[in-house]
């Protein structure tokens, strides 16, 4: 039997501030263990919290990114539980009063169909510690991360895909990268992916039994887990079986799931409103003054590179998938390249080697004027595209002039008149009496301006071609 | 009144990790229903209109800036530990495969 999928997904996301949310402890991954520890993400009795500024202000960003409805009067609450990695026995999160609510993202999948997604709440909190296995018959717990804020992000039960889903998640991670909230690192675990998975009959209102997954560290293990649970859900329900409610864990490497915990037992969490913190409270004004910061969103940036650029959509959305790329390009374009030429020499060479040598786009070492350079090159015919290409790997390992790298390979279109030509335009406009000289039979002055565009042309023009040119366009 | 039963009582000694003898479930599923019997009659006040108090000082936020403070150093971070190899906190394994 087909059944219509229903998958909701609950997004955790590791707060890019320099402390942690509760103390003044640094939020450095991977530093040594404990090292960035203190008596208050320790939990030790009778430390108290006091809340980070930044972590309000990066909710309500990404808040008003999502188009949420932001509280000005929101609450903390205890969430308690035992686990070794929260020594506190419970953590401080929201539950009845999250920062935001009722939010909306817009997202493409499929056929380029756009399809609207609601975000159910944000809400603030912090992290806890990790548990590292492998220590024989003990755990190990690192406090490391415990304590870093967080905003966990929980979409509506909208998406019909897994496809979507992905959508969704590639969509969320963009625009959190764009506040710079987040690093949104997934093998980092800065950006973690819980989601709620269950099946129903077409047509059916109420949704049926849903299981959780848990511990995808990538996009394809998001798509892999929900592919592979629905197809489980699938064959329960057609064998007349019911969906047990549970949590599973995703085993990356067997490429299945298991059990984590069932119905029975499920976490008794008793939320009470954190007493050790007080509400908070933000105004209209300070909204204002944090929505007047929010940097162009991808949305808003597409229309713009469709609108200016006239770019096509495939090269759009991937320009815009990351805005430090975006950027680039745009800065290659303001060097002089026309737009369509530089999109797609950023979206196939520049990134195909960023992602060849695993470095940033600001690691990459040909800085975009160098590129418009190459590109005006190719525009001029000085060197043909084929060409172009390999004076383009050419200067990864070599940062002397474009035209010196053009030169050394020899790569130089011989018969290059247009060139030429403009070479001799700009000589005639610059030396105006030497032109009236010439055209009034002063021939002499053939050497001149041949030596002039000798000059402007590095030495390249050939004689026999801008001899006749030179007559042609000074003579008369 | 209704008294707490004794496997809500070792429901909720679970949750807070207590190992409780046969005597303190009595005790405390006596205890426990005194107390709820207690809140029971305060819920006969009528409270309509009345805003839930969550905390007792008319004050908000308090909140720090986003600024680096000195952490402990590794080792007086896990002295107290009952067990460590001087860098991790150890405890008994949590996951078994």
């Amino acid at each position: 039997m087909q059944y219509e999928v229903v998958i909701g997904l609950e997004i955790h996301a590791q707060l890019k501030t320099e402390s942690k949310v509760f103390c003044g402890c640094k939020t450095i991954y991977g530093n040594s263990p404990n090292s960035q520890t203190c008596p208050i993400c320790l939990g030790m009795p009778g430390t108290l919290p006091v809340l980070n500024e930044k972590v309000i202000e990066f909710a309500a960003k990404a808040g008003l990114a999502l188009e949420c409805k932001i509280r000005l009067n929101s609450r903390t609450a205890r969430k308690n539980y035992f686990y070794p990695d929260l020594s506190k026995g419970y953590q401080i999160s929201q539950y009845d009063e999250p920062m935001c609510e009722f939010g909306k993202i817009e997202i493409f999948s499929g056929e380029d169909r756009a399809k609207v997604l609601g975000i159910t709440r944000i809400h603030i909190e912090e992290d806890s510690g990790k548990s590292v296995h492998g220590f024989g018959d003990k755990t190990a717990v690192d406090f490391n991360r415990c304590g870093t804020g967080l905003i966990e992000i929980v979409s509506e039960p909208d998406m019909r895909s897994p496809e979507e889903a992905r959508a969704y998640l590639v969509k969320l991670k963009q625009i959190l990268e764009y506040l710079e909230v987040s690093d949104c690192n997934m093998e980092e675990g800065s950006l973690r992916v819980d989601a709620n998975i269950s099946l129903r009959p077409f047509g059916q209102k109420e949704l049926g039994t849903k299981t959780e997954m848990k511990n995808m560290n990538s996009f394809r293990a998001v798509e892999k887990a929900l592919y592979s649970e629905i197809e489980r859900q699938g064959k329960v329900l057609d064998n007349g079986g019911e969906i047990q409610q549970v949590t599973m864990l995703w085993n990356e490497n067997l490429n299945q799931a298991r059990v984590m915990r069932t119905k029975e037992d499920a976490h008794d969490y008793r939320y009470f409103p954190e007493p050790d913190l007080l509400p908070i409270e933000i105004t209209e004004g300070y909204l204002a003054d944090i929505k007047s910061q929010l940097p162009e969103l991808p949305d808003a940036k597409m229309r713009r590179f469709s609108a200016d650029y006239k770019l096509g959509k495939e090269a759009i959305s991937t320009l815009v998938l990351d805005k430090n790329w975006s950027a680039w390009f745009e800065e290659v374009v303001q060097a002089g390249s026309d737009p369509v030429e530089a999109s797609k020499w950023v979206t196939v060479e520049v990134l195909r080697v960023i992602k060849e040598r695993l470095i940033s786009i600001d690691e990459f070492p040909i800085s975009p004027l160098k590129l418009s350079q190459l590109i005006k090159e190719i525009e001029k015919d000085s060197i043909s595209k084929q060409a172009g290409k390999k004076v383009f790997d050419h200067m990864l390992d070599d940062h002397s002039d474009v035209s010196l790298i053009i030169e050394k390979l020899g790569l130089k279109q011989v018969s290059d008149t247009r060139n030429l030509e403009v070479i001799i335009r700009d000589i005639k406009e610059k030396y105006s009496t030497e032109v009236s000289r010439f055209q009034n039979g002063e021939s002499k002055l053939l050497g001149f301006f041949m030596g002039q565009v000798m000059k402007e042309s590095q030495g390249k023009a050939n004689p026999k071609i801008i001899a006749p040119l030179i007559q042609k366009i000074i003579g008369d | 009144m209704t008294k707490i039963s004794r496997e809500e009582v070792l429901h909720i000694a679970k949750l807070a990790r207590l190992d409780l003898s046969e005597q303190e479930v009595e005790t405390y599923s006596e205890q426990l229903s005194d107390i709820l019997g207690y809140v029971k009659q305060l819920q006969k006040v009528d409270t309509n209109g009345v805003q839930p108090l969550t905390h007792v000082y008319d004050q908000v936020n308090h909140l720090r800036s986003d600024t680096n403070r000195k952490s402990l150093n590794v080792k007086s971070a896990v002295q107290n530990a009952p067990d460590t190899d001087g860098t991790y906190f150890k405890v008994p394994q949590v996951i078994k495969d």
